[in-house]
């Protein structure tokens, strides 16, 4: 297995993001070939490098007395909501053993959104010109990342549990006026965020195995 | 002197913008040392610096575009 999987469970993201910082170096220094992060964030507002402050909605009186921090980020994107419920998919992949091909990159999280949505019976799509997996109208998975020496960190948020979608309307996600579903929400019933972990790693393993054995 | 420039980065991808130089102008840089970040549509990528010298030319700002094949600086070797 060319992949060195962590599960982090519920973590604060800064901690989330100093561990992908060391999961990189030891990548970068050949320790580990690659590796996928999966954890879930506390509420957290995070700008990426093309964020306008102007997408964040809420006041920042109104952020503090929700307890909701705000994070300028190294990833590509406008800003972001991130909350438990959430699964957040970290690939530290070198693409050099894939393709440096960065749009491709975006695609295949995109795919992988797609595959593991399938597996529960829902149908989703991209949308042209736009990154990241939509359910009809509305977005259901958004994709960030940054690369630094062709390695990969940063990623891909699937929503699952339908509980915490109403912060999102804390900003405009990714600069635009765009709704928020989750996988619950479109089953209409409770969904284990472990299940989904296990469909995910399954899918993740049938695309990026044969390229990274 | 040897030239900075951007490479491919993927099918349909033919620019990318400057989001910020990790050295200035004249500043004495390092094969491999990271030298610029720059943006294309949800991704943030670095460029290293291809030799060790001076930072002696920046063509490109924070903010500017810049378009796949460009000369975004020189950098001359220390004698």
């Amino acid at each position: 297995m060319p992949f060195k999987i962590f599960d982090l469970g519920v973590i604060n993201f800064q901690k989330a993001e100093q561990f992908q910082k060391e999961v990189f170096k030891a990548v970068k220094n050949n320790f580990l070939k690659s590796a996928l992060i999966l954890c879930q964030h506390y509420p957290v507002i995070t700008l990426g490098r093309q964020a306008k402050k102007l997408n964040i909605k809420a006041s920042g009186e109104e952020l503090k007395k929700r307890g909701i921090p705000l994070y300028g980020i190294e990833r590509g994107g406008d800003v972001t909501y991130h909350g438990p419920g959430q699964l957040m998919v970290y690939p530290i992949l070198n693409l050099t053993y894939l393709r440096r091909d960065i749009p491709l990159f975006l695609r295949m999280l995109e795919e992988l959104a797609m595959q593991v949505l399938s597996d529960f019976g829902i149908f989703s799509q991209r949308r042209p010109g736009l990154t990241g997996v939509w359910v009809g109208e509305e977005k259901i998975a958004s994709i960030g990342i940054a690369i630094r020496n062709w390695i990969t960190y940063y990623g891909l948020a699937v929503n699952i549990k339908k509980d915490d979608l109403p912060n999102f309307s804390l900003i405009r996600p990714c600069g635009m006026d765009i709704k928020m579903t989750s996988l619950e929400s479109m089953l209409d019933k409770n969904v284990n965020i472990e299940d989904v972990k296990t469909i995910l790693l399954q899918e993740f393993k049938d695309s990026y195995e044969i390229v990274y054995s | 002197m040897t030239k900075v420039v951007l490479p491919e980065l993927g099918e349909g991808i033919d620019k990318a913008t400057v989001s910020y130089w990790y050295f200035q102008g004249g500043e004495k840089v390092n094969e491999k040392d990271d030298l610029v970040e720059l943006t294309t549509d949800k991704a943030t990528f670095n460029l290293p610096s291809p030799s060790s010298g001076i930072l002696s030319e920046i063509f490109f700002q924070a903010g500017d575009t810049v378009n796949v094949g460009e000369v975004l600086a020189v950098i001359e070797e220390a004698q």
